[in-house]
């Protein structure tokens, strides 16, 4: 065997120098923190608030999809079912209790989940600050993994839009004074085709998110074993389409015109 | 067989370093992956040229010593494989091969292909052990363990250590690794008084040492020459989450 | 190269008495160190492979201040953790027979009447504290269905005594010692150096008092000082060039510890062994061992006839011998790795050898697979079959594998007393690294053995007797500066030579020269040739090799050659030990001493003893006698037909 030499022929991006910083020898264990301080103090605490605030927000959005779907029952059906949200345990308890702890649930889920997403990602980019030159060959295939980061930023950004627009009406054209049967015919009436674009790319990217969150809930959690992990993932992937299905069946049935 | 080898070739850890391009003929299909690099490296020697640094001890895939990415993947595209363990034959003629070391911020650059991975030596110590001085185990049938532990506790702790699941992982987390050690001992009886102590501590020395979360991307076990599997880290989750509850 | 014969020795350490006794008489004899005076006294152990692993983690529960050193980058990498088959031990789990004693003589008798007594019934006692030990760990034995442990029987065995852990028992066994290692290492009790190669011995009035080191990373010369040294470097198999050890084993501690006067007991005994991967190429730089547990269920066969061709496949049964099964019915295909070893040779060199060279054997376990079902081979040997897959290319599943015998052990080693010390006082050599309990051929699965009791249990004791009577004070200046005078001396000149050949190339021409002239089969004249061409080998070497770098930084070319370097004075001795033992033992096999169906031939009237060598300088090393007196076992021809 023979060789030839070519110096500095390709040149990689050149590293920001790793800090050579050596951790100290640890301790023995015994006398460690426990309890919450511990908990959202390590990158698994963290992991497992992400997972939790996770599931939250998919209860939500299985409830709402649920919600959803009774526009199919008619504009009295869909806007009685949006009025009993608001008035649901009156008058034992004041108006618009369930929404309002619904909300202040959902914010805190999200805040939480952004929290974690947040610091997890900044980790995991001060662990590897270095690329590697040649592209790295995804083996576990995870595509839907690698989608997470701003998959979720994606999804932020449209639930912003989707308040202003459904919730408040300052983007909807018959604003916050119309029923909410009429906001949504008008929001996604044929000539806003774009804004019906926007809510299916949305709930695709909700899709993929979930396709990977829900069993990497489980994981993280600690409730994957064995052969169990096929099935949970199979099982993840049903639900991720039932619910991109769900959502995505109400406005496209506006923009063609079943639902009127 | 005839190849380019491009090469990541770094002085020492404050050096910037840079890829260099050899080309390596006539190349035997039965030579093992260092084998070649010795054959190259003998070259480089004999022409003055410093020789590539790299791992490697036993070259039977069992110490953990060795490890490059090779095109992108840790210890290179064969599955369950360390690279003393990786054949030519696996590589076409011609064919150009990018060879990196591991990279992750614990594992610092010591020259060329050589990181420092005392960061794993330090995670054990956080609580990878059972506590039994010498001279003080009952008799080894006074502690039954049922086959499947004792199975499942052996495919843990087969990990060689060899930090490939580090350099694979986006995130640079040790957890495949952490949690191969937790698995291993918290499956087994003898394992138990220290179960939930060792899981925090392992957990905290390895954040101490910066290695990034796990997001579930399962590159790890993907690329792991032993195949430990991402049971572990639900285990060590589970455990975790126990222990601090 | 010529010898002297100097005043024969004596291990004056081993208690007298029944044997069954001795172990514990001198336990209880070696004075203990208070507590307050272990944190006083520093121990270096060099190595953390199965004997240094387990002594620095006990020596460090002790409450003594251990410094620990290895080569590797963790000490978990040790060359122990690549032990495939398994570990011996005396406990008679499966009743079928076996004692302390049965284990005591088969040792005895395995290692071809050429071991101490004393050292291997304490050996065959402690067996059973070991697996305690492990277990206790957590080591994930092999188990049965009812959860109690699996055993396997292994060569020079009629028992099943080998407790395994699949085909990595090595590796489980080391795990369990580093863990053990690490714990002491947060508990503040040892400060671990690893990426540290030990260059030479601190002797200082009289006594073993520190080690000279070189940092790999950074290339500085370090001193480091303490009460006692314990060595627990390995075996030196490595001078063959090929063989099963790691890259980096070597016989650099030993080596310098002998030239400042460490005897050296029987340096010729080297284990090769019998199932190893056939060598493919020129460029191979190691063979890899394929477990000798695959004998229990392979068999071994060559074709009738020289020269044939034929695939395996297409060799009827009639036409294939299966020559250990019809040389050795007793014992089959397991009988010791020695006669193994030279049967396969023998068969190899009638011309009926396969595979590239005709340097090969079958091991089928077509047999095996139509009895067991291929899952139950898979389960029991699988990462075997992997291995010998990645580096074949063949499938060991549908086409017998082809193995050929590779040096694989040193039985020989530093030689030391009852209580594992060398001939300098405070030094201590254990595990391979001493001449240790084998004799002249150690049996499958009692290495792993021999390393963790000597950690675990037999230094831990007797090197307390040593150090009651520390701390032993300041270490003479002068006495430091001359050895690292010596270590930086031969750094510089091996870096200063800047010649045409490369330090490896040197190892290649060494190993094969040893390989054939002091190898499986060793006669007078080929040994004389090996004892002239090697110093002008080493002559040459020093004049022309070729070692690029400077000493700063990490330059694993500038340790390889430093490796090489003393290869070649071992080398030497050990042509030398092989040429001056007239007879044939175990695996030392000369030619002109073997019985008429061509087993080895001992001579007990003039070679039963231990040869220790001391350095000699100039004026060549001087062959000190340890007479073996057997009290408890009869020397007979050992016969496993
Ligand atoms: C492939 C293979 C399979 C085997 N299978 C079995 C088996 O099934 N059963 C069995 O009983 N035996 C087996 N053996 C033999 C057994 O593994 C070894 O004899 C035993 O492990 C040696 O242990 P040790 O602690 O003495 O040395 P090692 O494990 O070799 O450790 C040596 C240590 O010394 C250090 N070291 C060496 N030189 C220096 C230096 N100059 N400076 C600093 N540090 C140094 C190294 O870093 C290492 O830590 C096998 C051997 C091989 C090669
Ligand atoms: C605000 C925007 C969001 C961001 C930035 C975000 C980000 C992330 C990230 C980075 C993960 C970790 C991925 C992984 O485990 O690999 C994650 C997990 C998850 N997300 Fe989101 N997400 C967002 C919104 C949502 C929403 C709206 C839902 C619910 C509908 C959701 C449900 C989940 C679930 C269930 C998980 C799995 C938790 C786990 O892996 O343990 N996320 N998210
Ligand atoms: C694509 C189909 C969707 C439709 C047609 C739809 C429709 C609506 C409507 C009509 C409301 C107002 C309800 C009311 O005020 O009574 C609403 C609120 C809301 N939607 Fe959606 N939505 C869709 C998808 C989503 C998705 C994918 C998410 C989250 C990722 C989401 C999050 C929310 C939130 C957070 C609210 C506010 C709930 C509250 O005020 O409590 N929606 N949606
Ligand atoms: S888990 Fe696998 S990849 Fe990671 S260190 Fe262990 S053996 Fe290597
Ligand atoms: S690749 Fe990394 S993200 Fe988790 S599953 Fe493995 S550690
Ligand atoms: S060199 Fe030991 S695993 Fe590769």
């Amino acid at each position: 065997m023979t060789s030839t030499i070519e110096r500095g022929a390709a040149t990689a991006a050149v590293p920001r120098r790793a800090p050579v910083k050596k951790a100290p020898t640890p301790k023995a264990p015994g006398g460690r923190r426990r309890g919450p301080a511990g908990l959202l103090g390590t990158t698994n605490g963290r992991k497992a608030v992400m997972a939790v605030s996770g599931a939250v927000l998919v209860l939500f959005l299985i409830g709402h999809m649920v919600g959803n779907l009774k526009i199919f029952l008619g504009a009295g059906a869909f806007n009685d079912y949006a009025a009993w949200l608001r008035t649901v345990g009156e008058p034992a308890l004041p108006g618009r209790t369930l929404l309002t702890v619904t909300e202040v649930l959902l914010v805190a889920a999200v805040l939480l989940h952004m929290w974690s997403a947040v610091a997890l990602a900044r980790r995991a980019s001060a662990a590897r600050p270095v690329r590697y030159a040649a592209r790295p060959r995804r083996r576990a295939g995870g595509y839907v993994a690698r989608t997470m980061r701003y998959g979720g930023v994606i999804i932020l950004l449209f639930v912003v839009w989707h308040l202003l627009d459904l919730t408040f009406g300052a983007v909807n054209p018959k604003g916050a004074a119309a029923t909410p049967y009429d906001r949504m015919v008008a929001g996604f009436d044929p000539s806003r085709w774009w804004v019906t674009a926007f809510y299916v790319l949305a709930v695709a990217m909700v899709g993929l998110h979930l396709r990977h969150g829900l069993w990497s809930a489980f994981q993280t959690l600690g409730l994957v074993r064995g052969r169990a992990r096929r099935t949970l993932s199979a099982v993840a992937a049903a639900s991720a389409a039932v619910l991109v299905l769900g959502f995505v069946a109400v406005p496209v049935a506006v923009m063609i015109g079943v639902v009127k | 067989m005839n190849l380019t080898l491009k090469v990541w070739r770094q002085n020492g850890p404050d050096d910037r370093g840079r890829m260099v391009t050899y080309r390596v003929e006539d190349v035997s299909p039965d030579m093992s992956f260092l084998e070649m690099l010795d054959v190259l490296n003998e070259r480089l020697i004999l022409d003055g040229d410093d020789p590539i640094a790299f791992d490697h001890d036993c070259r039977e895939g069992i110490c953990g010593m060795c490890g490059m990415v090779i095109n992108g993947v840790a210890h290179g595209e064969q599955r369950a494989t360390t690279t003393c363990q990786l054949h030519m034959r696996h590589f076409a003629d011609g064919a150009t091969i990018t060879i990196e070391p591991w990279r992750a911020a614990p594992f610092p650059v010591v020259k060329d292909l050589v990181v420092d991975r005392g960061a794993f030596d330090r995670i054990i110590q956080a609580g990878g052990f059972i506590s039994v001085p010498a001279g003080s185990a009952p008799d080894a049938h006074s502690i039954p363990v049922k086959k499947e532990d004792a199975d499942d506790a052996f495919d843990a702790a087969t990990c060689i250590g060899c930090g490939a699941c580090v350099a694979a992982c986006p995130n640079g987390s040790a957890s495949l690794f952490t949690a191969a050690k937790i698995t291993h001992l918290g499956l087994l009886p003898q394992g138990q008084p220290e179960r939930d102590a060792r899981a925090v501590a392992m957990i905290e020395q390895m954040d101490a040492e910066g290695f990034g979360g796990c997001t579930n991307t399962g590159e790890c076990t993907a690329v792991c020459p032993k195949g430990i599997s991402l049971d572990t880290i639900s285990r060590m989750n589970r455990d975790y989450l126990k222990a601090v509850k | 190269m010529k010898y002297t014969i100097g005043e024969p020795i004596r291990d004056g350490k081993a208690p007298g008495g029944p044997i069954e006794d001795r172990w514990d008489r001198r336990r209880f004899s070696a004075r203990l160190v208070n507590p307050a005076n272990k944190r006083k006294l520093t121990v270096i152990v060099v190595g953390t492979g199965l004997a240094g692993g387990s002594a620095a983690a006990t020596l460090g529960e002790l409450g003594y201040r251990v410094k620990s050193f290895c080569y590797q980058d963790s000490p978990r990498r040790a060359h122990s953790i690549a032990a495939q088959g398994g570990i011996n031990a005396a406990k008679n789990y499966r009743g079928d027979g076996d004692s302390i004693h049965r284990l005591f003589y088969d040792t005895v008798k395995g290692g071809d009447f050429r071991a101490r007594e004393s050292n291997v019934h304490r050996l065959a006692q402690v067996s059973v504290n070991i697996i305690d030990q492990a277990v206790a760990q957590g080591v994930p034995f092999a188990r049965e269905y009812g959860g109690l442990l699996d055993t396997r029987s292994f060569g020079g065995a009629q028992v099943s005594r080998t407790f395994y852990a699949r085909g990595q028992t090595g590796q489980q066994l080391l795990l369990g010692a580093y863990q053990a290692l690490e714990r002491q290492i947060a508990a503040g009790t040892v400060e671990m150096h690893t990426r540290h190669e030990m260059l030479d011995l601190v002797v200082s009035g009289g006594r073993a008092r520190g080690v000279i080191v070189r940092d790999l990373v950074s290339g500085e010369i370090e001193t480091h000082l303490a009460d006692a040294v314990v060595l627990a470097t390995g075996g030196y198999g490595n001078v063959f060039f090929l063989s099963t050890n790691a890259k980096g084993c070597n016989t650099t501690a030993i080596w310098r510890a002998h030239r400042r006067g460490a005897y050296f007991g029987n340096p010729c005994y080297t284990q090769i062994h019998p199932t190893c991967i056939p060598v493919s190429g020129e460029y191979q730089s190691k063979l890899t061992l394929m477990s000798e547990s695959l004998r229990n269920d392979g068999r071994v066969w060559v074709p009738v006839r020289a020269g044939d061709e034929r695939a395996p496949g297409d060799i009827p049964e009639d036409e294939r011998d299966y020559y250990l099964e019809r040389l050795y019915p007793a014992f089959g295909n397991l009988v010791p790795r020695d006669i193994a070893s030279r049967a396969a040779k023998n068969v190899c060199d009638e011309g009926r050898g396969v595979g590239p060279g005709g340097l090969g054997v079958y091991l089928d376990f077509a047999d095996a697979i139509g009895r067991l079902g291929r899952a139950a081979v898979e389960k029991k040997y699988g990462n075997l079959f992997e291995m010998y897959e990645r580096i074949t290319g063949e499938d060991p599943y549908s086409r017998p594998m082809r193995i050929y015998p590779a040096v694989h052990y040193t039985m020989g080693g530093l030689w030391v007393d009852y209580d594992l010390q060398s001939t300098i006082p405070g030094l201590f050599v254990i595990g391979e690294a001493n001449f240790s309990d084998h004799g002249a051929n150690r049996l499958g699965a009692s290495a792993l053995m021999q390393g963790l009791a000597d950690g675990y249990f037999v230094l831990p004791t007797t090197i307390g007797d040593y150090l009651a009577d520390g701390p032993f004070g300041a270490v003479d200046q002068a006495d430091v500066a001359e050895a690292l005078g010596e270590v930086t001396g031969r750094i510089g000149r091996l870096l200063s030579v800047d010649g045409t050949r490369t330090a490896d190339s040197y190892h290649r021409e060494l190993g094969g020269l040893m390989w054939d002239l002091c190898g499986m089969e060793r006669t007078e004249e080929g040994l004389r040739k090996a004892l002239e061409r090697i110093p002008e080998l080493r002559e040459e070497f020093w004049a022309n090799v070729k070692v690029p770098g400077g000493e700063e930084g990490l330059n694993q070319a500038l340790e390889r050659a430093g490796r090489v370097a003393d290869f070649f004075d071992l080398a030497e001795l050990m042509c030398l030990d092989a040429l001056h033992r007239t007879e044939s033992c175990g695996g030392h096999f000369r030619a002109e001493s073997q019985t008429e169906d061509g087993e080895a031939l001992r001579d007990d009237a003039n070679f039963a003893y231990v040869a220790a060598w001391e350095h000699g300088g100039d004026a060549g090393p001087v062959l000190h006698k340890e007479a073996l007196d057997y009290e408890y076992v009869t020397m007979t021809q050992r016969s496993y037909k």
